[in-house]
């Protein structure tokens, strides 16, 4: 019972703190992606006590100078705002989505004597359902987050949030439905094993193959949840200032802007365990490669397992540098342009994505 | 059955506790001078007349109307999803028929313009 629970534990906090180190990693890759993209250096001044060292710290030093500076800073509260929402605005925008990794699967079974580790911290049968009401909750961040400090940009901003964000968790919850149709479950673990089989032997059998129109839903809706350029309108710094975080600063403001980069990793691992194999590598079995055509490999389970692991994560990596280099290429949607995008292109798409799917399961038997 | 959760619950409590720190750590690390400017809220350096919190347009609440009209229809189809390669063609006659009626209400408010934005 306690090793059960000591053993969730330590899947719970590794599940973590593997979200937090990808949201991190992903603000350096923001910022050197974004100066690659604009032909500019980009973040290089990173040197301890005025630049003792001959050489630029880079990548760990502004991961650590960036968030003590942030959690420093003076903590203002404008007149007039409601100081309990106030603290529970970014609460609330970050914490759901961190919630959203216990149902994620980041590998397959760890056996450790006779005892089979699922490497997934819930193994919830409604996984699907799961994430998408954890997804859900977060734009209850936005709302409080800028009704609370009593400004007009933040409330504008947190209504045009608001209003986006459920425009497109509808488009993104029709969109899935084909994956469901596809693999019959809603347990993402179960979805990541069925991906390890193949088609006609050779091709691995990922969600894409089956759900190309749903991936692309799925993809679009996700990147209008994390309120990113192209669809920004709630943060719109040349209208509204910063949005719905216009008067938060310190450590608040830094998670406000942690929720963005969270929301980006929560979609790409969503999109990698249903469509890309999740923690699959091609071939790869439990007890090693069995490649097309009889050739076998056997490995240690532990190297299996790290494969995996890795193999998820350099995943969702991609998917992440998919979304940043879309941030960094296109240019902001008009609010009714926006709008017509949800509810007039991408539903009716994930209505017929599903009666398409529907047909095809029917016909194929 | 409910062991499954016990990850779940876990992760709220890591979560909470990290998310926590996060948003609190200004609170008690950050410098603290309050001013009567400085707690004014921004509107491009004018000073604030009146509440902020006033009326807004009523597009937003059609939205949201509309959102939990079409929500409560997601849901319906994810037990029918789940256990559709059982049901074969008559839950997918069924089910057309379902998507049909939601389609039409599709159709209706995009006819009434309650999907256009100008």
């Amino acid at each position: 019972m306690w090793a059960d629970a000591g053993i969730a534990a330590v899947k719970s906090l590794v599940m973590l703190l593997l979200a937090l180190n990808l949201t991190l990693v992903l603000l350096w890759v923001e910022r050197k992606g974004s100066a690659l993209i604009q032909d500019r250096i980009g973040a290089n001044r990173a040197n301890i006590f005025g630049g003792i060292l001959p050489f630029n710290l880079g990548i760990v030093n502004t991961l650590i100078a960036d968030p003590i500076k942030m959690f420093t800073k003076e903590d203002v509260i404008p007149d007039g705002a409601d100081k309990l929402l106030h603290f529970f605005g970014p609460f609330l925008a970050v914490f759901p989505v961190l919630a959203t990794f216990a149902a994620v699967p980041f590998g397959d079974v760890l056996v450790i004597g006779d005892r089979t580790i699922n490497l997934q911290v819930a193994d919830l049968n409604v996984g699907i359902l799961y994430v998408l009401a954890m997804s859900g909750l977060s734009v209850y961040g936005v709302v409080l987050g800028g009704w609370a400090t009593n400004s007009r940009w933040s409330l504008l901003g947190a209504i045009r949030g608001s209003a986006q964000m459920i425009s497109y968790e509808i488009a993104m919850g029709l969109g899935l439905i084909g994956a469901i149709l596809t693999f019959g479950t809603l347990d993402l673990q179960a979805i990541a094993r069925a991906q390890g089989a193949t088609i006609w032997g050779v091709i691995p059998a990922w969600g894409i193959i089956y759900q190309p129109l749903g991936f692309l839903i799925f993809l679009v809706a996700g990147i209008a949840e994390t309120k990113r350029v192209p669809f920004d309108l709630p943060e719109g710094e040349s209208e509204l200032t910063s949005g719905y975080f216009t008067e938060y600063s310190g450590s608040k403001q830094a998670t406000f802007m942690m929720s963005d980069f969270a929301e980006i990793v929560v979609v790409s691992a969503l999109a990698t365990t249903l469509f890309f194999g999740a923690w699959q590598v091609p071939y790869l079995a439990r007890d090693g490669f069995h490649f097309p055509g009889g050739f076998a490999l056997a490995l240690p389970q532990l190297v299996v397992v790290a494969m995996q692991v890795v193999s998820f994560i350099l995943k969702i990596l991609v998917l992440c540098c998919f979304q940043i280099l879309v941030r960094w290429s296109l240019p902001r949607y008009r609010y009714d342009q926006l709008m017509d995008l949800g509810w007039k292109t991408l539903l009716p798409l994930a209505l017929a994505n599903v009666l398409l799917t529907a047909v095809i399961i029917v016909l194929a038997g | 059955m409910l062991d499954q959760y016990l990850g779940v619950i876990l992760t709220f409590g890591f979560a909470a506790v990290i998310v926590g720190i996060m948003c609190g750590a200004s609170m008690v690390l950050g410098a603290h001078h309050p001013s009567a400017v400085k707690q004014q809220v921004f509107e491009c350096g004018n000073p604030p007349t009146g509440p902020a919190r006033g009326r807004f347009s009523v597009r937003f609440y059609l939205v949201a109307i509309l959102f939990i009209v079409f929500d409560v229809e997601v849901v319906f189809l994810y037990p029918w999803a789940i256990v559709f390669r059982r049901l074969g063609v008559p839950g997918l006659v069924e089910m057309m028929v379902f998507i049909g009626v939601l389609a039409a209400g599709l159709g209706y408010v995009w006819k009434k313009g309650a999907l256009s934005w100008d």
